[in-house]
């Protein structure tokens, strides 16, 4: 108990916290983003797998560090606009169709990596983002390390927050993507496109997803590697329930997970001779459950995720 | 006459696969005009609102519209964002509210640029604030639409039209949800609205409201226009012969003194999931040789009752007896063996096995009946005879009886399931919204049978929102409200509705 005590008292503890958290808190808003508007997105996984391959290469190939941002967040944005076509305009099962789109771009980023680079026994390592270093404000103890030595990738994840948020409640915009995920037709009688509002929804959300994994090769790491993603993009859908849709709950969930998993890392190191440390991996994942089970009883889906719209018909 | 027709529908067509839904009508609006639109199920009301607002594209014909500067202008066919901008304000029988916003955003929603960076609240308030003054259209403005009663959420939807100054507004089927009371206001409000020069065309099947609140008729039938006169001229009789084709009898059964008690509910309550779903301490006798009508509007315990009276409820408390002996095992198969006989209000869910064919659905019911089976196999020859037979009986019409039963039109699944029930002659027959959604003819069939097993010896607990139909069958009217019973002394409409409001008369 002590040892959890002094642990939670590091400033190291909650740094490893935020930096875990942050490619989820990019997952999580696109996620969020996309069952807003009605449509669930389980290409996350793929497209996680995607991000953290196309933003790796096309630095490693000289676009340099936001050049490799900016062709992940397009390559996120491609794949999105595959699921809002089979799902928008044609209605096909959003089950199947993400899915689908999980297993194809994670098949197509490992076929690229392995094509462009057949002969490799260690990945090629890029020069990653940096910790930025704010002159006095990195210096302050405590949050100095915590808030003010992240990456530029975790502060524009924090940014993405505030400004999903002020999209969502404070825009017309946001009602409309609020309003097609509730009663598509709402949206339709006021002379919108619920196709357009749907589709835009979910090509923006996709992209966000993609700067999650790009996170990953760019700035937690400094390569690729196969099976890298491990299953984020799966608990950012779970995440989302757990926020009730809400961006800053959102932030909250991806902090706790984040936090759930720093914790395991260091209690393996502490305790790792007395518990086998699979157990440790486990947690984060075991709390995550509990804490969605809690969460999700008071759920409030948006009403018409899920559900197909067809022009004409009502 | 010509410098005030507001909106001109010529010669509109429509054809969905094999049936002319709309076959070359024209209709013209006159500005300040209230104009009913009447017909039976399928006459192509809604389709051709549709077209009118955009939804559907005609096959042939054209919409001309009062543009501002006072000419009569094309409107642009297949697109609700022209209507909305010519000011065509619908009103769909499912309301287009998004409830997880407020009624303030739903009405502003989509009026101004999706991509300003801000809202600009204070001039939607003012504006809307004006219409809800001049229309005495009310509703609160700032919680969300899930919140709002089914009458404020009406009135959102027109406010939603106004604000988009509609100077048309179309309205389908308005007070299929309402009280009469409320309806009575709504109309009231419309009128003074039609007064400051809006012209409204109105989908309806309720005679009644179409004689006191409309000024012209348009009679619909088979996707032709029929007829259309002023009100003033206009009897019930005229207007069921346009409907129809023919003049229908109006189902009047004559009353005859009813019998001893069949079943009771003693004190029952059941507590469901939301009040929508509970009862609180009911009590209710039904007699033989009687239709006992509950009326009232839904969601407010039918459908619990329903499921109580058919088995697929338990009571938390209380007991039902069936002549002065209490039912133990209350299951749907057990009431059916007791005689008791049921016509759900969900005829397609609830009423058939859709994938299973006309026949294997007349029979459903009683699939243990030696009759029916020998040691679990079917007797398929037995099965499809009793079907051929019923189908005659009940005139069921449809493509086949060994076809798959939801293949068959509404009128015709309620057919089959009377078929079903009657045949066992049951003594309690339980009637959930027996004829919602029939047309003329299918209705009376129904409300002759329940009279005819009435007549017979059997009770009826006949639930319906339709007040009409309550006062022309019923031989003892109750009203449900709040998941209770409420006795009613008078007979009258108004003393109804009024119950049915939850006002103390």
């Amino acid at each position: 108990m002590i040892d959890i005590l002094n642990i939670l008292l590091t400033d190291s503890f909650w740094a490893a916290s935020l930096r875990i958290a942050t490619p989820l808190i990019f997952g999580v808003l696109g996620a969020l983003i996309c069952e807003r508007s009605g449509t669930l997105n389980l290409g996350i996984e793929g497209i996680f797998v995607v991000g953290a391959m196309c933003g790796w290469m096309a630095t490693w190939l000289g676009a340099g560090l936001w050049g490799g941002i900016l062709v992940a967040f397009l390559c996120g944005a491609f794949f999105g606009l595959i699921h809002a076509l089979l799902t928008v305009p044609l209605g096909l099962s959003q089950h199947v169709s993400g899915l689908g789109i999980t297993l194809f771009a994670t098949s197509v980023s490992y076929f690229t990596y392995r094509t462009a680079l057949p002969d490799v026994s260690s990945p090629p390592r890029i020069e990653p983002f940096q910790p930025l270093d704010i002159p006095i404000l990195s210096d302050l103890p405590f949050i100095g390390l915590v808030l003010f030595q992240q990456t530029a990738l975790t502060w524009l994840a924090l940014i993405m927050v505030l400004l999903v948020w002020y999209v969502l409640n404070r825009t017309n915009l946001g009602l409309a993507i609020k309003a097609v995920g509730d009663n598509p037709n709402s949206v339709d009688a006021q002379g919108l496109s619920v196709y357009a509002i749907r589709m835009w929804a979910i090509v923006v959300g996709s992209a966000l997803m993609a700067l999650g994994g790009a996170f990953l090769t760019m700035s937690a790491f400094d390569a690729f590697f196969f099976g890298m993603v491990n299953g984020r993009g799966w608990v950012c859908i779970a995440l989302v329930i757990f926020a009730s849709w809400r961006p800053g709950k959102a932030l909250i969930g991806a902090l706790l997970f984040g936090a759930f998993d720093a914790l395991q890392v260091r209690l393996q190191t502490e305790m790792g001779a007395v518990v086998p440390g699979q157990v440790f991996l486990m947690a984060p994942y075991v709390l995550s459950i509990a804490a969605l089970v809690i969460a999700a009883r008071s759920a409030d889906y948006p009403r018409a995720l899920l559900t197909p719209w067809y022009k004409g018909q009502r | 006459m010509e410098a005030s027709t507001v909106l001109k529908l010529n010669g509109l067509a429509k054809r969905f696969g094999s049936i002319l839904a709309n076959d070359d009508i024209t209709i013209h609006l006159q500005k300040g005009e209230v104009l009913a639109l009447l017909g039976e199920n399928g006459a192509g009301k809604t389709t051709l609102m549709n077209m009118l607002f955009g939804h559907y594209l005609p096959d042939s014909g054209n919409i001309e519209i009062k543009s501002v500067n006072g000419e009569l202008v094309p409107l642009e066919l297949g697109n609700p964002s022209a209507a909305l901008a010519a000011g065509i304000g619908m009103v769909h029988q499912h309301f287009t509210l998004a409830e997880n916003i407020t009624a303030f955003e739903n009405i502003t929603l989509g009026a101004e640029s999706l991509f300003s960076l801000r809202r600009n609240q204070r001039k939607a308030e003012k504006k809307i604030n004006n219409i809800m003054s001049n229309s005495g259209l009310e509703a609160p403005l700032d919680i969300p639409v899930g919140r709002l009663s089914v009458g404020e959420r009406q009135r959102v939807e027109i406010l939603k039209a106004l604000y988009r100054d509609a100077h048309i507004l179309v309205l389908d089927e308005p007070t299929a949800v309402l009280t009469p009371q409320e309806a009575d206001a709504l109309f009231s409000n419309l009128r003074r609205m039609t007064n400051h020069g809006l012209s409204v065309i109105f989908i309806t099947h309720k005679m009644r409201e179409v004689l006191a609140f409309s000024d012209r008729l348009v009679v619909l039938r088979h996707g032709k226009n029929v007829g259309s006169m002023e009100t003033s001229n206009a009897t019930e009789k005229k207007i069921a012969r346009l409907m129809v084709g023919s003049e229908t009898q109006k189902v009047s059964p004559k009353r005859i003194t009813p019998g001893g008690p069949i079943l009771s509910l003693n004190d029952i309550s059941v507590a469901g999931r939301s009040k929508r779903d509970s009862l609180q301490n009911i009590s209710l006798t039904l007699k033989s040789h009687e239709i006992l009508g509950i009326a009232g509007i839904s969601g407010n315990g039918q459908n619990v009752l329903a499921d109580l009276i058919s088995g697929l409820a338990l009571p938390d408390k209380g007991s039902i007896l069936l002549k002065g002996v209490a039912i133990q095992n209350i299951n749907p198969l057990n009431m059916i063996k007791l005689g008791f006989g049921r016509i759900p209000e969900d005829r397609h869910r609830q009423g058939i096995v859709g994938g299973l064919s006309v026949s294997e659905n007349m029979v459903i019911e009683r699939l243990d009946d030696p009759l029916i089976q020998n040691f679990g196999f079917l007797r398929s020859s037995v099965i499809n005879d009793n079907a051929q037979t019923l189908s005659e009986k009940y005139d069921v019409r449809g493509p086949g009886i060994d076809q798959a039963s939801r293949l068959l039109s509404g009128g015709n699944i309620q057919k089959l399931i009377l078929a079903r029930v009657f045949e066992q002659q049951p003594e309690i027959i339980l009637a959930n919204q027996p004829t919602r959604g029939l047309d003329m003819g299918a209705a009376s069939d129904v409300q002759r049978h329940l009279i005819e097993a009435r007549d017979r010896g059997g009770g009826v607990i006949l639930i319906s929102e339709d007040l009409d139909e309550i006062l022309g069958l019923a031989d003892r009217i109750v009203v449900m409200r709040d998941g209770n019973l409420h006795d009613v002394n008078s007979s009258s409409r108004e003393a109804i509705g009024l119950m049915m409001a939850g006002e103390s008369v």
